[in-house]
Order: structure tokens, then sequence, then C-alpha cells
């Protein structure tokens, strides 16, 4: 993909764009033929606004005022709503794609290359997504959709091309082929199914949070009101919702990344932790991953033998009397490296020269090993491959397995679905009632997330803010 | 490429500094001979660029290590005057005693004022997020008028023909020379022990760690359990304590009382330093002795080839705009774009 919008330039073959042989040098090259591209890692400059940000990557920006106009009414022609005023670095995730959206949708182009682009939204906001792309390609504009998620290849797309280890291994009508048989050809071997676990009668509770607030940080950010929920040894318990409801403010006090009061709100196998910093919970067992892994779970200008030092030193004893042991270090992170398959050239490699996938791999892995009594885990498989997938789920199960209280906030329904015992759903920072997510539809969920878009009124919210769970 | 821009830099300063002299109508190739050869061709010349390095050595390693956790303490100059008087109200209680502890104990208050002083921007910054290098840089100012105060005031040598300096300190009270016939002093080696320390505490402990990340990636930093007002308030206080301790020096070393010209900028070269020595106390060990030699020369230099004075300034800015452009022309490429109306780079975040 990246040789079709000029970032890389390949060595041989050559490429037919309209019938004549092109070959972009550059990324503005191809956007004058006409290509767009919307990466899964995006580009976006966090200090500037919208309109900033979208003015960069257009070769004649208009003047400014045009230019917010212009942003409106494609965003909102598309379905995509935003404002052009707001700063990046207080949009969701969710959100800051669909910057990139329409940044490609000012430039007209002929041909879309969309990279992941539903990993972090919504089902109904993916249903939006496919609405504005088949609107797009019957304005005839090519979309060039790359996706592991292969429900959504059969639900768009006309003719799905299988790569693996950078070769094409075939080409099949999504129409025809099942998502299995396609996810055969993508792994190149059977797929191993995920063994679901039993129903289990009531555990003892580890993780217990009980009217946890937390006022928002910043303007654009989403205070927590009166959570409560509770997770017992050895259950997967899920948190849905739409980027940006208090998903990442969640995590944080959860983490200990924020202190919260009381200190009772958080309470770990009984012992209040809402005053207590993140490595002090994790000397309770309290380990987590936060979202973003470049610059929060790791550090990208530091080896993976010093990574391990952010979380590990005490609980593994890689800095006895905060002295740090550096071949202790190295031998976890070879741990971690062999035991989670993570791609990487030995532990020096940099945090930052890893594929998102492999070091998410690697973070988790991280966590993992240190054996917590309750899991944080945020968006596990975010831009990661199916098979990595596939490998990081079976860990969780296994983790819960052996007695661990493992949280899953996640945007992506599908695994939540598969994975978790037990459901709630975030939405305007109050969490809702929790529910055994084998007798819970799809529907209700979509529902439950979309309490954003003013379906319900104040007297659903009351009955949510007080649930308190016995697990 | 990195650790080769400090000797880019440093070329490219003597050959400004030869067009320099040829615009001043010098003869340039002998007035560089006097400015970086003649003060090191002696023993006793190397022994006087440890004399200037130390102060800048000691600095340097201090500011490197709040720097590199993105604390930017530019107030060392007036953390080295406030330890130089807390020192000197020591050695001038104790006038004409004897007794092996006055000494450490001018150290030890020499410290301390530098790192109260420092607290001031610490505690601003760390209460009320007030940028530390408008607080700090401002402070350097009162402390040379609280210097000024006392030596032309209370602290007056009263046998001094009126001269604005304080009392010559008694010998319990002045650091002893380690070479007979140099001034050479104990400061010296103490500083380059201090910057070795510095490197053990960067690269082995969990404390620098620490620092790192809080500077490099604030978030994972919040997510280790790291606090960053903790590592504020540490840079600070340290990089405090150790321009108190090298304003001490100065006072008990080559100076021996207090006078209004302490320092001849001690604190704001050693920002150069910290920056040319890559921030890594090795490299400023280095760098403290190459800015050291642009002191040394640039005296010599005005009194055998008549350079202003203004030349060694001249050649320490250069040195660090040298330095500040090789480092972003290491790492970005210039293109010119002729025919485009208007180049629009593609935006990269490295986040």
């Amino acid at each position: 993909m990246k040789s079709i919008y000029g970032l890389l330039q390949p060595d041989s073959g050559e490429m037919l764009w309209n019938g004549r042989p092109v070959r972009p040098t550059n990324p503005q090259e191809a956007r004058r033929l006409g290509i767009g591209m919307v990466f899964q890692h995006f580009s976006l400059f966090e200090a500037l606004t919208v309109a900033e940000n979208i003015a960069l990557g257009l070769e004649n920006p208009p003047e400014r005022r045009v230019l917010a106009k212009k942003i409106r009414e494609v965003s909102e022609a598309y379905g995509l709503p935003l404002d052009p005023h707001r700063e990046v670095h207080s949009l969701s995730v969710g959100e800051r794609q669909r910057v990139e959206i329409v940044r490609c949708l000012l430039q007209d182009p002929k041909l879309l290359i969309m990279d992941e682009p539903t990993s972090v939204l919504t089902p109904q906001e993916v249903d939006r997504l496919f609405e504005t792309l088949r609107r797009l390609a019957a304005e005839g504009c090519s979309i060039l959709y790359i996706s592991h998620k292969l429900h959504e290849i059969k639900a768009l797309c006309g003719a799905a091309t299988i790569m693996r280890g950078g070769k094409v291994v075939g080409t099949c009508d999504p129409a025809v082929e099942t998502a299995r048989s396609m996810a055969q050809m993508m792994i190149g071997a059977e797929l191993r199914t995920l063994s679901r676990r039993g129903e289990r009668g009531a555990a003892e509770a580890k993780l217990t949070v009980e009217g946890l607030s937390v006022p928002a940080d910043g303007p654009f950010g989403t205070a927590l009101r009166e959570i409560s929920f509770t997770v017992g040894a050895g259950e997967i318990f899920g948190i849905a919702g739409i980027a940006g409801n208090g998903q990442t403010e969640l995590s944080q006090a959860l983490a200990g990344e924020h202190r919260s009061r009381p200190s009772t709100a958080i309470r770990i196998s009984g012992q209040p932790v809402g005053h207590l910093n993140a490595e002090r919970r994790r000397g309770l067992g309290l380990c987590s991953v936060p979202e973003e892994r470049n610059g929060h779970a790791a550090v990208a200008e530091m080896s993976l033998a010093a990574n391990t030092l952010l979380s590990a030193r005490n609980r593994m004893k890689l800095a006895p009397g905060g002295l740090i042991r550096a071949g202790l270090a190295r031998d976890y992170a070879a741990k971690v490296i062999h035991d989670f398959g993570v791609k990487a050239r030995g532990t020096e490699a940099l945090a930052g020269s890893l594929s998102g996938g492999n070091l998410q791999k690697y973070v988790v892995g991280r966590e993992m090993l240190q054996t917590p009594e309750v899991f944080i885990v945020s968006q596990p498989t975010w831009g990661v491959d199916a098979g990595a997938a596939t490998a990081i789920h079976q860990a969780l199960m296994t983790l819960a397995q052996n007695g661990t209280a493992v949280v899953v906030i996640s945007q992506d329904l599908d695994e939540l679905l598969q994975i978790t015992d037990r459901l709630a759903v975030i939405n305007l920072g109050r969490l809702s009632e929790a529910r055994p997510t084998a007798g819970i539809s799809v529907a209700e969920i979509g529902l439950l997330m979309g309490g954003l878009h003013g379906a319900e009124p104040a007297a659903a919210e009351d009955e949510k803010g007080h649930a308190v769970h016995v697990a | 490429m990195v650790w080769l821009t400090p000797l880019i830099a440093i070329a490219l300063t003597v050959a400004s500094g030869y067009l320099l002299f040829l615009a001043l109508g010098l003869d340039p190739a002998e007035t560089l001979y006097q400015f970086l050869i003649a003060p090191i061709e002696s023993f006793y010349g190397w022994t006087e660029l440890g004399v200037k390095a130390a102060p800048l050595i000691l600095i340097a390693t201090g500011l490197a290590i709040g720097f590199r956790a993105n604390v930017w303490n530019i107030g060392a100059e007036g953390q080295l005057t406030m330890g130089a008087i807390a020192a000197g109200a020591v050695a001038l209680a104790f006038w004409g005693h004897e007794g092996w502890w006055i000494l450490p104990a001018m150290c030890v208050a020499g410290a301390l004022g530098g790192l109260a002083y420092a607290a001031i921007p610490a505690f601003l910054k760390t209460r009320f997020d007030v940028s530390e290098i408008l607080t700090s840089l401002m402070l350097t100012y009162v402390a040379a008028l609280v210097l000024s105060i006392l030596v032309f005031g209370p602290w007056k040598d009263p046998d001094g023909y009126n001269f604005p300096q304080t009392r010559m300190f008694t010998d319990a009270a002045v650091l002893p020379i380690l070479v007979e016939g140099t001034r050479l002093h104990l400061g010296v080696p103490i500083a380059l022990l201090v910057a070795v320390a510095a490197w053990f505490l960067m690269g082995r402990t969990v404390i620098g760690f620490q620092i790192r990340v809080v500077g490099q990636a604030p978030a994972a930093a919040r997510f280790a359990g790291f606090s960053r007002k903790r590592v504020t308030w540490f840079s600070l206080l340290l990089s405090g304590a150790l321009a108190g301790l090298a304003g001490t020096f100065e006072a008990a070393g080559p100076i021996g009382q207090l006078i209004p010209q302490l320092t001849p900028g001690y604190g704001f070269t050693a920002i150069i330093v910290a920056f040319l020595g890559r921030l890594h106390p090795i490299g400023i060990i280095a760098a403290g002795l190459v800015m050291a030699l642009s002191y040394i020369g640039g005296e010599n230099a005005q009194v055998s080839a008549g350079l202003p004075q203004a030349a060694t300034g001249v050649f320490q800015g250069m040195l660090l705009f040298y330095l500040l452009a090789a480092d972003v022309l290491v790492r970005y490429r210039l293109r010119l774009t002729a025919g485009q109306p208007k180049p629009s780079p593609k935006p990269v975040t490295v986040s």
C-alpha cells in the first residue's frame, strides 16, 4: 500500500493507473493522481486543530474559514460529524479517523485506500462508514479496503485478494466464500478455535469498584460518574462503548495513573487502593495494558529490555535496591519475546522499531507473565493481525482460567462477545448494568452504546448508576 | 552521526573564527593559535584548564539531568551565586578560626544555598505550573543584586580601602591546592567524581530511568508509577545544589573571597556545555574542557593579539549555534523545491 501511495519505492514491477504505467515517488504525486489513503495509524499533529491538520495535507488549502465550512459540509454529507476547530489531542481515536477520512474526501480521490478502518468503530459507526464507502463507490471512486475482519470484507467488497507474509496467496469472490474459508487462506493453516469456557459459579471478588467518580480532565475530557462493578477471580469482564465515552479515563483510574477519592472506590481483594499510584497497585497484583502502545505502554526510544523496567521492575525484581540489573531485564524481555512470539531483533531492539501488532504482543506479554491477580486491558487487539489476535485472546482466557480477574475495555464488540463472561456498556462516563454475555444480543448492546445519541432520557441512567453487582 | 555533531560544530566555529579575525584585521592563524593552542602548551596551562572547567562540569552535570526530564533550569548562575553567599557566610562567621570542619561545613552550606534557591522555581512549577525557564532565569538577577548588597554593605572588608569585597578567607576556609605552584584545587577532582556519579545514576539506577522516562514519554511515566512532580523537584534541587557547590569552590578556591564579579557566566555557559556534551556526563567532561579553553584562550588572545573581550562570548555563542544547527541538519534534509508554488509536506507525527 505504501508503494501505491508513494511512500516506498518498489524495487521491481510496474503499476498501471488508468492503463498508464505510473511510479509515484512521494505521496504528493500519488495525491495528484487521485489516490487517497487513510492509515491505520494516524498522521495527525496533536497540538493543531482539525482544520489545520487537514490544511497541511492539501496541495492548495483554501482560506481558513472556507476550509472550515467545506469540512463541515463534507463531514455532514457523509455522516462523519466533525468540529473543524477542535484540537486533535482532545479527539477520541474514532474521531481522529474521521479527520483522516475527511482529509482524503476533500481531495476528490479516484482511489481511496483504507487500512483497517473499523478497528475503532462501533457496529453503528461501521454501518455508517460502509454507507459512506458504498456511496463513494457509487459515485465512481474505487475503494481498496484492507481488513482482517472477514465478515466486513464479505459485507462490503466485490473482490478480495488475500496476502500472507508479503505475497499474494489467492484471489476470491467474498460473496461466495465463507469467512472461515478465507481465514484459512489467510493464516495458511487450519484456524484454531477458541475454547470457550463453561459457566462457572460465584467466585471471590478480586476487583470491586463502587461509586467511582472522576472529574473531566480538560474541556474535552469525559467525567466518570458513579461507576460500580465487581469482577470475580477467574472472570473476564467486558466494557464496551463508542470511542471517547470515558474508556481512557476509566482504564487510567483503575490502573492508578490517576488517583481517585474516596480510596474505597476501588478495592483489590477488599483492600482500598484509590489513593495508590500505578506501581503501588501493581504491588497488590493489579497489572494493566493501556490503549496507546507507543509512549504510554512503552517508551519508543528505549530498548525492549529497558521497557521491562516500566512495569516489571518490582514485581519481577529486576532492580533490587533501586539498582537496575541489566542482565535480569534482558532475560525477562527475552522470555516475553519467546513466550508471546514477538518478532523483534532481540532484546536491544527499540520498542518504536516494532510493528504495532508485535509491540502489542510484547506489552501484553510483559504484563501477563507477571501473573497478575487483576488484569486491566484496553483494546487488546487493536491493529493486530488475525493470528496474533487469536493468540492474545487465548492468553487472556488462560489467564482467567488460572484465577485472574480480567477486565477488557474494547471498542471491538466481536472480541468482547467472544471472550467475556459478563459485559457492561460505558456511555458518557456512566456504566450500564452488567449482563452475562451469553444472554445478550448485539442489538441490545448497540442500543446501550447509542445512548449517546439522545435515545435514552435520564430515568434510565438512574437505574444504571446505582447498580452494584456480585460475581 | 549524532555523536559527530559536536565535532562538526567545533570545526565550523574555528573556521568562522578565522574569518572573524581576518575581518578584524588581525593575523587569523596567529590569533587562533593564541586562542586555542597557546593556553595548553604547558602543564600550568592544563591545570588552569581544569580550574576553569571544574565549575562548568559540575553545573552542566546537574543541568543535564534536568534537561533529560524536560526540566529547564536556566538559572544555575543565580544558584551558584547563592551557594557562594551561603558558603561565604560560614567562612566569614568563622574567620580566623582553625578547624578541619570549616571547609566541609562551607560545602554543605553552599550546596544547601543553591538547593534552596532552586526550590523557588520548583515550588512555582509544581504548585502553579509556572515556567521554570522564566522564574529560574529572573532569579539569577536577584541573586546578583543580593550579592552586591552584601559585599557593598555589611560584609565589606573593614580593611579593604572601601573596595566592594569581603575579607580574604582564612586558611581553614580555602580549598587545598593539589599541585604546588598552580591553582589546581580539590574542587577539580570532585567535579570529575560528580560527573562519574551522575553517569552511574542515569545509567544504572531506577531514579535515572525514571528521569529519562518522564522526559521522553510522560504518559509512560504515569503508567510506570513515576511522578512528574517528584522528578521536577529532584532535578531542580540537584542541579541547584551542584551549582551552589560550584559557587562554593569558586569562592573558596581561585578567588578566596566574595566579590561582585564572582563568575564569568559559568551558570549560563554550563547550558552550552550540557548540550555540547550530549547531556551525557562523560561528554560533559570533554565539553567542559573545550569551553574552559574558550575562556582562557579569550583572555590570552586579549593580551597577546588585542582581541576584544566580546570575542569569547561570540565564540561560545557560535559554538552553541552551530551545534543546534548541525543537530537539526543531521536529522533533516534541506530540499530546494524550485518550480513548486507551495510545497506542502505530508504531516508526520513521531508519537
